[in-house]
């Protein structure tokens, strides 16, 4: 029997046992793919089918697959920086002293860490979760509440009251034009309307205007104007030429026009 | 000019040193001098003046209150003199029943952190994980950062140093003064070496 004919069907690997070697030799297959139960497996299978034990090619594959398990060992390790067994005796027992001396140099630290925890036993403290506040981002001026209250009082107060007093118009009575121009045409024959109101405020002047119609409705003046915003005329009616004034009429005033 | 008349006159680091008393009673982890100076809003070097005298009031033997200086900064604890006291009333889970494992990785992450599991493990010759774990879970080591490979790194933290009652990492005894007997080990493996046929 010979081992490096061993056939094999793995997961990663189909062929015989050397061509797996060879493969793994020239890093064309990574060795950690190469599950190594399953080559034992098929070799324990393969020597069952014969009668006699096959020493050699248990020794022979013995051999073979603990290379394969040594490469695969150094492949899933790579870090390991200093392989002891590529190094000759005396610097083997120099790296194997470093790190002896380190282990020991650590353990007598661990050793007075020890001693330390021993010694510190009678020391107790607070232990606990220590919720520090936030720094705050800025620091805030101190603020006077007082202000505050005189700001929100000032904001709270009752503005006064607005007056509407201006909005009301107030007319003077038509009748009081009425009788005021009665009187002027006792002692004049005529005159202008425009002299007579000026000075007058506005509403007043409309009010004076008003009495006018109302005079030349009950019949008692003339009007004249020679042309649009020309002055108005003012003559006292000639007798028998005007038509009475209707009763009722007096009633009325600068509201209801 | 009047002026209040004062029959006792008191140092003016008092109001001060009261502040950081109030500081420290509350903490429930040692202060730094910068801490207690942004706290208190004074300087640095009056908050060192002020805690030399709260030192003084609290020195073991005077107070049953010790002010410590530990881990990089101030604490108070209990007094030694208390602490049969204390040790009925109080458990210590953070040290209690450390391992040898567990004080030999803590002294590989001690002087070599911040290191790996690996590093761990290739220096004691066994896998680290479940004693690292451990440590974690005490809160003596932390995680920091990740090396080349990938593999998370871990260092010791303060709370490490105020257990040990550490001002800091640099009261470790020196790493040359360990391991003394270097020569010794290397002597011996010199012997093995001739002894065996070449």
């Amino acid at each position: 029997m010979h081992v490096r004919e061993l056939e094999l069907d793995l997961d990663a690997f189909e062929g015989p046992f050397d061509l797996l070697l060879t493969l793994v030799l020239r890093e064309e297959l990574q060795p950690r793919d190469v599950d190594v139960a399953d080559v034992v497996i098929a070799f324990v299978e393969r020597l069952a089918e014969r009668d006699a034990l096959d020493l050699d090619a248990c020794g022979e594959f013995l051999v073979l697959v603990g290379a394969l398990l040594e490469l695969k060992a150094r492949e899933l390790f790579p870090d390991e920086e200093v392989e002891l067994g590529d190094l000759d005796p005396e610097e083997a027992a120099e790296e194997l002293a470093r790190r002896l001396e380190e282990f020991r140099r650590m353990k007598e630290a661990a050793g007075w860490l020890s001693e330390r925890l021993e010694h510190e036993q009678d020391r107790f403290f607070r232990l606990g979760p220590a919720p520090l506040a936030p720094r705050a981002e800025r620091r805030i001026a101190p603020q006077q509440p007082e202000a505050l209250v005189l700001a929100m009082r000032t904001l709270a107060t009752e503005p006064p009251e607005v007056s509407l007093a201006h909005m009301g118009l107030r007319f003077p009575p038509v009748a009081q034009f009425v009788e005021r121009f009665r009187s002027l045409l006792r002692r004049r024959r005529r005159f202008d309307f425009e002299q007579e109101v000026a000075g007058l405020p506005r509403v007043e002047q409309a009010v004076a205007f008003l009495a006018l119609l109302e005079l030349r409705k009950s019949g008692e003046i003339q009007i004249e104007q020679a042309a649009p915003f020309a002055p108005i005329r003012i003559a006292r009616a000639e007798e028998g030429t005007t038509q009475p004034a209707e009763e009722g009429d007096s009633s009325w005033n600068a509201r209801s026009a | 000019m009047e002026r209040p008349l004062r029959l006792i006159t008191t140092s003016p680091l008092d109001d001060l040193a009261r502040t950081l008393e109030a500081l420290l009673v509350v903490a429930s982890q040692p202060l730094s001098v910068e801490e207690l100076a942004d706290a208190a809003e004074d300087d640095s070097a009056r908050v060192e003046e002020a805690l030399e005298l709260l030192a003084g009031r609290y020195e073991e033997g005077r107070s049953g209150i010790v002010l410590e200086h530990v881990a990089g900064g101030y604490a108070f604890r209990a007094s030694r003199d208390a602490a049969t006291a204390c040790s009925r009333l109080f458990e210590r889970p953070v040290e209690r029943g450390l391992s040898q494992a567990a004080l030999e990785t803590l002294a590989v992450i001690a002087y070599l952190g911040p290191c790996s599991r690996p590093d761990v493990a290739r220096i004691r010759g066994v896998a680290a994980d479940s004693v690292v774990a451990g440590l974690v879970e005490r809160g003596l080591i932390a995680e920091s950062g990740r090396d080349e490979g990938g593999a998370i790194r871990y260092r010791v933290t303060p709370l490490f140093e105020r257990v040990f009652g550490l001002e800091s990492l640099s009261e470790l005894p020196r790493l040359d003064d360990l391991g003394g007997n270097a020569e010794e080990i290397r002597g011996r493996l010199e012997a093995i070496a001739e002894r065996r046929p070449a």
